[in-house]
């Protein structure tokens, strides 16, 4: 039978694979991807809890409230992404470096 | 009854195992737009996962704003900032083993975390649904972060835009 336990071991796996992309991908946008896995990651422990330890809805209302922040999220970064690739040509994290002193 | 249950089992290992594996090919790609389409199965493999939860609404809004809003902004960022004629599409591999280290590290503590923790569990309610049950808690209890949502939606909207927009990072690059 499936239980608690499973869910939040899933969730852990795409938390984790999600950290390895934000960790290893120069891409600003691969990086982006991974930020997204752990958002995902996040939302399925709120419903999984909410369903197995808890009582009414309210662990659905913040995974809603989640995903909406996350979309909001998105379409500001890629606005900066745009202006790095405006300024720089490239997006690849390791090499923008303009505040470095 | 437990022919049920085990079938039920086996469902759900099939759809975690599409949801951790489409995951699994976002990470390890090469070719970046594989990757956003990959991440499209992941999304889907996570709605599948809120339907076992019985959190129907919250799949559905999975869906609409995941698979497919949050993609396709991910897909015009690659395409409006890679030379799509050239082979830059392609991402460079990755110096993988501090990475793998810290991500293993992570996965042993958050399963050390979970096998020790004594949750207070409740048996479950099945209902129907839950979507009736949202929409009243928002209207209800959850009404002042509802209205600030909406605020923050324009805020973005036009803060995106003024980021965004031509001519607003030439001029700070010619400036250096």
């Amino acid at each position: 039978m499936i239980g608690l336990t499973h869910y939040l071991v899933l969730a852990a796996i795409l938390f984790v694979l999600g950290l390895f992309a934000v960790l290893t991908r120069r891409n600003a946008v691969t990086v982006l991807m991974g930020i997204e896995l752990m958002l995902n990651a996040g939302n399925l422990n709120l419903v999984a809890f909410n369903h197995y330890a808890g009582s009414g809805v309210d662990g659905q209302i913040f995974a809603l409230f989640v995903i909406v922040l996350a979309a909001a999220e998105a379409a500001v970064a890629l606005a900066i992404l745009l202006s790095i690739y405006r300024t720089f040509k490239h997006i690849a994290v390791d090499d923008i470096h303009l505040l470095r002193g | 009854m437990s022919l049920e249950s085990g079938a039920h089992t086996v469902i759900w290992y099939c759809f975690a195992f599409l949801t951790a594996g489409s995951a699994a090919y976002v990470v390890l790609t090469r070719n970046i737009v594989r990757a956003a389409f990959a991440l499209v199965a992941t999304f889907i493999g996570v709605a599948t996962q809120y339907l076992f939860l019985q959190a129907d609404f919250l799949a559905a809004a999975q869906v609409l704003i995941y698979a497919g809003g949050i993609t396709v902004l991910l897909l015009f960022g690659v395409m409006l900032t890679h030379r799509v004629q050239g082979m830059e599409m392609r991402l460079e591999p990755v110096k993988a083993v501090p990475g793998v280290l810290v991500a293993l590290g992570f996965l042993v503590a958050i399963g050390a975390a979970i096998s020790r923790a004594d949750w207070h569990l409740v048996t479950p309610v099945d209902s129907s649904g839950t979507t009736a049950l949202v929409g009243e808690a928002i209207m209800t209890h959850h009404l002042l972060p509802f209205e600030e949502i909406s605020v923050l939606l324009l805020v973005v909207l036009v803060g995106a835009l003024f980021i965004a927009r031509p001519g607003h990072s030439q001029s700070a690059g010619e400036d250096e």
